[in-house]
């Protein structure tokens, strides 16, 4: 019984972590069809942006959920006057101009903090379900990651900037006649999916030593998790991610980590196979 | 008769540079500038010609390094392996390819998926360290990679290595001959209507062509062609690894392509050989990152040059020519709009 | 047979433009005015943690051979090359030194992995190899030179230490390549040994950092105590999931490898106390070479934290070259060679380091330690150890053409 807990908190724990990693890359694909392959990087930056502001004494918790979102927040909006707004529409060229910025952030942070394993210890302790030990953190990974995704539903379907947003990304042009400005739309889409992403990698620093190529394990996985989503933000992630957590989590449990890995990847393959337009080509139509 | 003009002349000028080569830089060097222009090659055939952006080129590169390594230690001569070599990996890309294709996936789709095999064959062999991963003789060796295999020999006698200075030129010839095959590849009615499906898939398969199949085994040519580079590298580097595999080395492929110009085969060539060069002198100097540069680079040709090198000077030398006519080439979608410029 | 490869002529290669090509000498300049030495080694990368501070070594190393005069008449000099954690990278840098560098010994290579990636090709070009770094032993090869602690050595202390301290029941985590492949089988032999028993063994791709589900699995299978071999910087969040989970207090640990990259010092001292290991080297050894080394150290980079076991190691093994170049009166292959089997033996940091003329490895001390506030407390002195495990299975004056790793069945 404690096990069937403590199974199902990791594979929720897991779920989460698949959300987490891919929300800023799902809002910048969902709404605005640009494939930023500088993900990765970006949750790296976060980290080191946390590690150096702990290391300059600021609150760990305030490193992670404040400093970190913003410092990729405006990292992104920088790169998205200087490059991606030259892009849009051009699908295959802003992804390997993200590509591009990718190999350069990972020069730059290699250049300023060199090529070694930094890290900062996680701040919450242990708690026991039943006779087993599990990892306090893991549960604040999910809160953080349930309340984001909570927020995220919230502006879009809630708020003022919410609606005009989406109505942008469906129609400029209307958007436009209406007086809404596309590019400063897409500026702040943009300026959110990357603070997104700053935060994920705020929140994950604590867990791995970090290099400047951290960033490398995750794209992929974001990547796929969103690409297999489909077009809808938050039901594609959510559903690929439950989908994949579970199956990697299975295969972690009943085998090893390897085959949980290589199960996510094959599950993908055959999903994608089946389901070209993604999970929501097919289901959730229309959903957010 | 241009197009063979062309091809003729390209050949010509590539077999001097050949032969000047070794007088200006080390053979061990130059061969795998070589071996990565086949690769660029590769990429830049299906790409450029087919419309096909593949993420996972380093899985047909890797692939055929790994028959490559684990034939040979099983043969002990490399006649059998280098075949089993270019064999393997386009068998591989055909049945990869007939999946993708058959399924019409398309575009980003087509990334991913290609992008999450090249990662299953990673993770894979990366994981294979243990004593029960052996194929005849040969243990996959996981992250240690297969070291100790027989290296490239002539036909029929294991003795008699086909190294260092020939190794090199048997590189360069092969590339010479591959790109001439290619280029009458092109200029055949296959290559005439897989430049079509670029342009319009929709138009062609309603004229009555299996699209599907001819896509099929244009991938399956390109997974050839890196099959063979790798094969060629595994003689080369005397140890394969899963680094072959990696993303990096996919991103490459497609930095160089891009770099090089798409739509041209000389393109994805020169690319290579210049940007893998670059990478190995700022390696050395170890003062910048190559990372970083190579980055910016990437960067800068898309925004700048989004034909690439070898098309943009070809535009330029053609402008130059007719400079009566007003060109206006601005910002234009990469894709080659005509393929007699290669 | 590597003569041919050498000696190979345009003969078969008339279809290949063979023609055209030169016989490819590869060869050394003999008796240059100065003597290089090549180094290969992760100055940076995920492995970098190791490499550094073994690049340091190599460095005061070679200063103070100079300064005291050079080896035989002959300056020392460094030809090196960043391995940027990369095994493919070893052979292209080692093709280099063989060919362009000629250098005259290489000393150079961290994980096993790159051991193996570059063994053969300096066997074949006929240039001397030290592999200066714990291992998990077997190889076998009158080319190299091997003065880091081997299983026998290290995880016959530590498992019996472990099992006595704690219990019976045994939970193995390591790094899943050859070193750790081969160093599980050794903890699962030494353990049962001293009556213990392996439940479970676990191996991890080096790139792995989520280890969630382990610690989870770990706790469903109850183990008196885990022992484990990871390797590099990703698998050290390990350690901290490890403590976060507050396992820490609840599983005691053992390990053949953490340390090493001075990992103790990256962990914090919650994390990391505790922890049992097993090695040649402390800093804390109260001896007057210690001594003279830690201020030689200090004096040159300024900080001694960074020294760590596998730096000493390497600094052993550039003075165990250095001995046999002045025993033998000259750098040459054979000569070395000869001298390397004719009682070669050092007083290093870690005491005294003499070579199997049998095995070409080491015989030296031992140390059972423990992690105490980012230290390593000496818990028991083992002295002169013997690589049992390599000896079972190698002999070199009989068998003096041997070349290959030997797994040792167990």
């Amino acid at each position: 019984m404690d096990l069937a807990l403590v199974v199902a908190f990791q594979v929720i724990y897991s779920i989460a972590l698949l959300v987490l990693i891919s929300a800023g890359l799902a809002v910048v694909f969902g709404m605005m069809r640009v494939i930023n392959l500088a993900h990765g990087e970006f949750m790296m930056v976060g980290g080191y942006a946390t590690i150096v502001a702990v290391g300059a004494g600021v609150n760990i918790y305030v490193a992670m959920l404040i400093v970190a979102p913003l410092t990729v927040g405006i990292l992104g909006l920088v790169i998205e006057r200087l490059v991606i707004r030259f892009l849009y529409g051009r699908l295959v060229d802003t992804m390997l101009a993200t590509w591009g910025l990718s190999l350069l952030l990972i020069g730059l942070a290699t250049l300023i903090f060199g090529n070694t394993t930094t890290g900062i210890s996680v701040p919450i302790e242990g708690f026991p379900i039943g006779a087993y030990q599990v990892n306090g953190y893991n549960l604040f990974v999910i809160v953080v990651t349930a309340v984001m995704v909570v927020a995220i539903y919230a502006v879009l379907s809630g708020t003022r900037w919410g609606l005009i947003a989406r109505g942008t990304m469906q129609r400029s042009d209307m958007a436009s006649a209406l007086g809404y400005s596309p590019d400063r739309i897409y500026m702040l889409t943009f300026f959110a999916g990357s603070a997104l992403t700053g935060l994920a990698g705020g929140v994950l620093a604590p867990l791995v030593g970090l290099v400047p190529t951290s960033g490398t394990q995750y794209i992929a996985k974001a990547f796929i998790t969103v690409i297999s989503g489909g077009a809808s933000v938050i039901a594609g992630l959510l559903s690929s991610a439950t989908l994949f957590g579970l199956v990697s989590q299975i295969f972690t449990f009943s085998v090893n980590s390897m085959v949980g890995e290589i199960a996510l990847l094959i599950a993908a393959v055959i999903l994608l196979r089946l389901l070209p337009q993604g999970i929501t080509g097919r289901f959730f139509r229309g959903s957010m | 008769m241009g197009e063979f003009r062309h091809a003729a002349t390209v050949i010509a000028i590539a077999f001097v540079a050949m032969l000047i080569g070794p007088s200006l830089l080390d053979t061990y060097t130059l061969t795998v500038l070589i071996i990565y222009g086949l690769l660029a090659l590769s990429l830049g055939l299906i790409w450029g010609f087919g419309g096909i952006l593949c993420f996972g080129q380093a899985a047909f590169f890797g692939l055929g390094a790994y028959a490559y390594a684990i034939a040979a230690i099983n043969v002990g001569e490399s006649t059998v392996p280098f075949l089993l070599g270019i064999a393997v990996p386009a068998a591989f890309a055909f049945v990869l390819g007939a999946m993708m294709f058959y399924g019409r996936l398309s575009d980003v789709y087509l990334g991913v998926i290609t992008l999450v095999v090249t990662l299953i064959l990673f993770k894979f062999v990366n994981s294979t360290a243990g004593p029960e991963y052996v194929i005849g003789t040969a243990r996959l060796g996981g992250f240690n990679g297969v070291p100790g295999f027989q290296t490239l020999n002539v036909p029929g006698y294991p003795n008699w290595y086909i190294y260092d200075r020939s190794f090199y030129y048997f590189c360069a010839v092969t590339l010479l001959v591959v790109y001439a095959l290619m280029r009458w590849l092109i200029a055949s009615p296959f290559g005439r209507i897989a430049v079509a499906i670029r342009e319009n898939e929709q138009r062609v398969e309603l004229m009555g062509y299996d699209v599907r199949f001819r896509k099929t085994v244009l991938f399956a040519i390109g997974g050839a062609i890196a099959g063979l580079a790798g094969t060629l590298f595994a003689s080369w580097a005397e140890i394969v690894t899963p680094g072959l595999f990696s993303l990096a080395q996919s991103a490459e492929v497609i930095v160089w392509c891009i770099v090089g110009g798409l739509g041209t085969l000389t393109g994805p060539v020169i690319g290579a050989m210049i940007l893998a060069f670059l990478k190995f002198l700022l390696g050395q100097q170890g003062q910048f990152d190559s990372t970083l540069i190579l980055g910016l680079i990437l960067v800068l040709s898309v925004l700048f040059l989004p034909r690439g090198v070898v098309p943009s000077i070809d535009l330029l030398r053609k402008r130059a020519g007719l400079s009566g006519r007003r060109t206006a080439p601005g910002r234009r979608r990469r894709r080659a709009r005509s393929m007699a410029d290669v | 047979m590597t003569i041919d490869r050498r000696t190979f002529l345009a003969a078969g290669s008339a279809t290949m433009l063979g023609s055209l090509a030169m016989p490819a000498i590869v060869g050394r300049a003999l008796a240059a005015d100065t003597l290089k030495i090549g180094s290969l080694l992760d100055t940076s990368g995920i492995f970098d943690a190791y490499g550094k501070p073994m690049d340091m070594a190599l460095q005061l190393a070679v200063d103070q051979i100079n300064a005291g005069g050079g080896l035989n008449g002959q300056q020392v000099e460094i030809v090196s090359y960043d391995t940027q954690s990369d095994m493919a990278l070893y052979t292209q840098y080692a093709q280099k030194l063989v060919r362009q560098d000629k250098v005259d010994v290489v000393h150079g290579g961290i994980l096993s992995a790159s051991r193996e990636a570059i063994r053969q090709t300096l066997h074949k070009a006929n240039i001397l190899y030290f592999y200066n770094v714990l291992y998990e032993g077997g190889v076998c090869d009158r080319n190299i030179c091997i003065d880091g602690v081997t299983p026998a050595q290290q995880v016959e202390v530590l498992m019996p230490a472990a099992i006595k301290k704690w219990g019976k029941k045994i939970y193995i985590l390591a790094a899943d390549y050859n070193y750790g492949q081969i160093t599980a089988r050794w903890m699962k032999k030494y353990g049962e040994d001293a009556g213990g028993e392996v439940i479970q063994t676990d191996f991890f791709p080096l790139d792995v950092s989520d280890f969630g589900a382990t610690i989870a699995k770990i706790q469903t299978a109850a183990p008196d105590i885990v022992v484990c071999a990871l390797v590099g910087g990703p698998h050290m969040s390990f350690f901290r999931q490890w403590a976060a989970a507050g396992m820490k207090s609840k599983i005691p640990m053992a390990s053949t490898t953490l340390g090493v990259g001075n990992e103790h010092k990256v962990l914090t001292a919650e994390e990391g106390n505790g922890i049992v290991v097993a090695y040649n080297y402390s800093p804390e050894l109260d001896s007057p070479v210690n001594a003279a080394f830690l201020k030689a150290w200090g004096d040159k980079f300024g900080d001694t934290s960074l020294i760590h076991e596998i730096a000493v190691s390497h600094y052993q093994g550039l003075l165990l070259w250095a001995q046999a170049v002045k025993n033998a009166g000259s750098a040459e292959r054979m000569k070395v060679i000869e001298a390397i089997e004719g009682g070669l033996s050092i007083d290093g940091p870690a005491g005294k380091v003499s070579v199997d003329p049998k095995t070409h490895h080491a015989i030296l001390d031992v140390h059972l330690m423990e992690f105490e506030n980012q230290t390593m407390k000496v818990l028991e002195s083992f002295s002169q150890r013997q690589p049992v495990d390599t000896q079972a299975v190698c002999d070199l004056v009989a068998n003096p053409d041997d070349n290959q790793q030997y797994e040792i069945k167990i």
